[in-house]
C-alpha cells in the first residue's frame, strides 16, 4: 500500500509545491462573528437544482428553520441563519457573478438567536435511512468548496458498494486554515460525525488524510480517535492539489479513479472534515448547516482570522469585522489563491461553499506577459490527472475544441497547476475552462437534438 | 536477358490490372447526377453548415433532390439562389438575407464597470471567472470572442467596445451566437427593423444603475405598438416574431432609455447614434 520511499508521508503523482502562507492564521483560534443586520441567502449555493422557498416575504423565521426545500434529488435544503423577518426575495448578486434568486432576512434585534429545534432525537436509535434523511434535511453540502450535496454523496447507488471512507483534512490550497482549526477545536464533533457517516455507509475502513504541515492536528487526531472506530490518520506529503478527490484517493489508498468515474466506482467515499464535523454537531444540537468556518486572510486584510460566520453574511460586514482592507488591496477571492473566485462586489454573501476570503495586494496580483510555448513540458509534469496541457493549449488557441475531447479535456479539474508552473506565463487553465464550457454546451445541445428527433 | 524478362513481366502485369480496372469501371459504375456537382460549384463553398447540412455538397444533393430550395442557403443570397434556380428550372424560394445582430447597446460610455478584469482576454474566460467586469451581468463584455470566431471578417470591435456586425459580409452562420457567453447575438432577417437591444432582466432603477440604455420594462413601447407585438416579460420588452409584419417605428419613440430601436437604412445602425438621435428628438 505504501510508496517505496515514504519519508514525508504518502502522496500522489505529479502536482506542485506552492508556498502555503498558512502561518498568517494557523495559530488563531476560531472566533464567532456577531450576527449581521441582514443576511442574503441565495437559493443556489450548491451543485444541482436550486432550492424551492417554503416561506414568503414578511414571514418571521427562526434561526435554524428550513426556509427552502430541496428542488430535486441533487439539491439541498436551506435554513435561516438567524432569527428575523424575510424582507425580500429578489435577484441579487451571487459570488459566481450571476444574479441569483435570493432571500434576505433582517435580524430581529430583540431575539436571543437561540436555535429553532423541532424535536430532539438520539441518533443511535435511528436507522441509516433516517440518518440520511436527517442529513438531507440539514442542508449539508461538501464544505471544501464544490458544495456537492452530502446526502447525494452518501446515497450509494444500486449495485455499488462503499468500503472506504476518506475524511478530507488535506486543505491543500495555500492560505486556508479553516479545516485545520476545526480539526484542532472540534475533534469530538468530527469523531461523532465519522460514527454517523459510518453507520449510514457501513464502510470497512476509515482514513483521515492530513497534510504533514498540520502536525498538531495529525497528532491530536491520532491520539484521540477511539480504537473501535477502525480509523487511521494518514499523514500526507505537502503538495497541491492533494485535496481533490482523485488525488486524495491515490495518496491514501494508492488507487487511481479511472477517467470519467467517481470515487464510488472504486468503493471510496470522500467527505470534507468540516462537513463531517457539521454532521456530528447536528446529532447533538440539532443545528443544520447555518454557519461555517471561514478563513479571512491574505496580505490585504488588517486582522486575519478564522471566523465562524452565519451563512449569508455580506462580504463587507466580514471585512469590517476583520479591521477592514488595506489601501493596497487589489483583489478579493472567495476560496484559495489557486482555485478561488475573484469578487466584483462587496455585498455578495458568504455561502455554504466559501472556505476562505483572501485579500491580495498589488504586489501579489500582477500581469505577466505571455510568451510562446517552449515545450519544456513542466505542465505535463505538474498535471495531477496526467493530461498534456501543452498540447491542449495549442489546440485551444486554434479552437479545435472537439479534438480536445480526444485528449480528455473533460478530466481537467481546473486546479491551475499547469498555469502555475508555465515559464512562458501561458493562461492554460483559463483556455481549458473556455474549451470545457463550449464542449459541454455542444454536448447538451446534441443530446437535446437527438432527444427531440 | 534478365532485363527483358523483367519488362515482359511488368508489361503483362499492367495489362492484366488494366483489364480488371476496366471491367470494374463498367461493373461497379454508380450513376451520379451531374447537376449535384454543378450546383455545388454555384454555391458559395463556405461549408459553414448554416443551412443545417454538413457542407455545401450535402446541401446541393438536397436541392437537386427537391427537398430544399436554393434560397435556403443563407450565405449565397438572392443572386446565388436565382442562378441555381435558373439552372435547375425550379423556384428559387424566398431568400431574405439573415444577419446576426447584437442585443446589447451598453458600450463603455453608457454601461458602468464594476471591476477590472486583466486576465486572459476572452469573453468566455472572463464570464467563467465572475461573469466579467461589467456591472450589468447580462451585457456584452467586449473582449471580442465573436470577432475572433467569425470566419467571414464580418465582426469588428466598435469604439465603445461593442462588436459591430458588417451586414454585407455576415452570412448568418451562427458561430457568434454559439461563442457569446451572454447569448447576445440573434440571427434575424435583415428586413426586421424593430429590435430590443437589451437583455437585462432587472427592473427599472436597478437596470438603469448598471447601464443608461437598459430596458427597464416600463411598457411604453408595448402600449404604442399594435396589440400583441410587444410583451413585457421579466422586466424586458420581448417582440413577437410572428407579428413582425406589423412592426412600426411608433413603438420606439417614447422609450425613455433608447433600448428599443428602429433600424433603417437611412439611419445609422450604430446603437450609440440612434440613442443620440432619439435624445435630440
Amino acid at each position: 500500500m505504501m510508496w517505496p520511499f515514504n519519508l514525508m508521508g504518502n502522496t500522489f503523482r505529479h502536482g506542485i509545491h506552492p508556498h502555503d502562507f498558512k502561518e498568517l492564521t494557523r495559530h488563531i483560534a476560531i472566533q464567532r462573528m456577531p450576527f449581521p443586520d441582514r443576511v442574503v441567502l441565495p437559493l443556489s449555493q450548491h451543485t444541482g437544482a436550486p432550492s424551492v422557498p417554503v416561506v414568503k416575504v414578511g414571514d418571521k423565521v427562526f434561526r435554524g428553520q428550513m426556509i427552502a426545500r430541496p428542488g430535486g434529488f441533487v439539491s439541498s435544503a436551506l435554513h435561516a441563519s438567524m432569527t428575523g423577518t424575510i424582507v425580500a426575495m429578489d435577484l441579487l448578486p451571487h459570488p459566481s457573478g450571476r444574479l441569483v434568486e435570493s432571500m434576505v432576512i433582517e435580524r430581529d434585534p430583540l431575539s436571543p438567536q437561540t436555535l429553532f429545534r423541532e424535536h430532539a432525537t438520539d441518533w443511535e436509535l435511528l436507522s441509516p435511512k433516517d440518518l440520511l434523511t436527517m442529513i438531507s434535511n440539514g442542508g449539508f453540502v461538501g464544505l471544501g468548496g464544490a458544495a456537492f450535496p452530502t446526502h447525494v454523496k452518501l446515497s450509494v447507488p444500486e449495485g455499488k458498494k462503499a468500503s472506504f471512507l476518506i475524511v478530507n483534512g488535506v486543505e491543500c490550497e495555500p492560505y486556508l486554515t479553516s479545516d485545520h482549526r476545526q480539526m484542532l477545536e472540534s475533534i469530538d464533533d468530527i469523531i461523532l460525525g465519522i460514527r454517523v457517516t459510518r453507520k449510514v455507509l457501513d464502510v470497512e475502513r476509515i482514513y483521515i488524510g492530513i497534510e504533514s504541515n498540520k502536525e498538531d492536528a495529525i497528532e491530536l487526531l491520532a491520539k484521540n480517535i477511539p480504537a473501535d472506530l477502525n480509523c487511521q490518520v494518514i499523514p500526507l506529503k505537502v503538495k497541491y492539489p492533494q485535496g481533490a478527490e482523485k488525488m486524495l484517493t491515490e495518496a491514501v489508498l494508492n488507487k487511481e479513479i479511472p477517467s470519467g468515474k467517481l470515487p464510488i466506482d472504486i468503493e471510496v467515499i470522500i467527505n470534507n472534515v468540516g462537513t463531517v464535523a457539521g454532521i456530528g454537531r447536528m446529532m447533538i444540537t440539532g443545528q443544520p448547516l447555518i454557519e461555517r468556518v471561514v478563513t479571512v486572510t491574505g496580505p490585504g486584510i488588517n486582522r486575519p482570522a478564522n471566523l465562524l460566520i452565519p451563512i449569508g453574511t455580506p462580504l463587507n460586514e466580514v471585512l469590517d469585522y476583520c479591521g477592514g482592507l488595506k489601501d493596497t488591496t487589489r483583489q478579493i477571492l472567495f476560496g484559495g489563491p489557486m482555485m478561488g473566485a475573484p469578487q466584483l462586489q462587496l455585498d455578495v454573501p458568504v455561502m455554504k461553499g466559501t472556505s476562505g476570503i483572501l485579500c491580495l495586494t498589488e504586489e501579489d496580483v500582477f500581469d505577466r506577459e505571455e510568451y510562446p510555448c517552449i515545450r519544456c513540458l513542466r505542465c505535463v509534469d505538474a498535471c495531477p490527472v496526467s493530461l498534456n496541457p501543452s498540447l491542449l493549449g495549442a489546440l485551444a488557441i486554434k479552437r479545435h475544441y472537439e479534438e480536445m475531447l480526444d485528449y480528455h479535456i473533460l478530466d481537467c479539474m481546473e486546479c491551475g497547476s499547469c498555469s502555475y508552473v508555465c515559464p512562458s506565463n501561458i493562461p492554460l487553465v483559463q483556455r481549458f475552462r473556455v474549451a470545457k464550457g463550449l464542449n459541454r454546451e455542444r454536448m447538451a445541445k446534441k443530446a437535446a437534438q437527438t432527444k427531440s428527433a | 536477358m534478365s532485363w527483358f524478362s523483367a519488362i515482359l513481366f511488368l508489361a503483362g502485369l499492367s495489362t492484366i490490372l488494366a483489364i480488371i480496372l476496366a471491367l470494374a469501371n463498367q461493373k461497379l459504375k454508380v450513376f451520379e447526377d451531374p447537376r449535384i456537382e454543378a450546383v455545388t460549384d454555384m454555391l458559395p463553398g463556405a461549408n459553414c453548415g448554416a443551412c443545417g447540412f454538413p457542407g455545401c455538397r450535402a446541401f446541393s444533393e438536397k436541392v437537386v433532390a427537391g427537398i430544399k430550395l436554393p434560397g435556403d442557403c443563407p450565405v449565397g443570397g438572392q443572386d446565388t439562389a436565382d442562378t441555381i434556380a435558373d439552372y435547375l428550372g425550379i423556384d428559387p424560394g424566398s431568400s431574405v438575407k439573415r444577419v446576426a445582430r447584437l442585443l446589447c447597446a451598453g458600450g463603455t460610455d453608457v454601461a458602468a464597470q464594476a471591476g477590472m478584469y486583466d486576465g486572459y482576454p476572452s469573453c468566455r474566460a472572463a464570464a467563467a471567472v465572475v461573469g466579467g467586469s461589467k456591472a450589468c451581468v447580462y451585457g456584452c463584455l467586449g473582449l471580442a470572442d465573436c470577432k475572433d470566431v467569425c470566419d467571414f471578417d464580418a465582426i469588428h470591435m466598435g469604439p465603445t467596445g461593442l462588436p459591430v456586425v458588417d451586414e454585407e459580409k455576415c452570412t448568418s452562420c451562427g458561430d457568434c451566437v454559439e461563442i457569446c457567453p451572454k447569448n447576445l447575438f440573434e440571427i434575424m432577417p435583415i428586413n426586421r427593423h424593430l429590435i430590443v437591444q437589451c437583455k437585462s432582466l432587472l427592473e427599472g432603477d436597478r437596470a438603469l444603475e448598471t447601464c443608461q440604455v437598459a430596458c427597464t420594462g416600463c411598457g411604453k413601447c408595448a402600449a404604442d405598438a399594435p396589440e400583441g407585438l410587444i410583451d413585457i416579460r421579466n422586466n424586458l420588452a420581448v417582440i413577437n416574431e410572428k407579428m413582425l409584419n406589423l412592426q412600426t417605428e411608433m413603438a420606439t419613440l417614447r422609450c425613455p432609455t433608447g433600448a428599443i430601436v428602429w433600424l433603417d437604412e437611412e439611419k445609422p445602425s450604430d446603437p450609440q447614434d440612434v440613442f443620440s438621435l432619439l435624445n435630440q428628438g
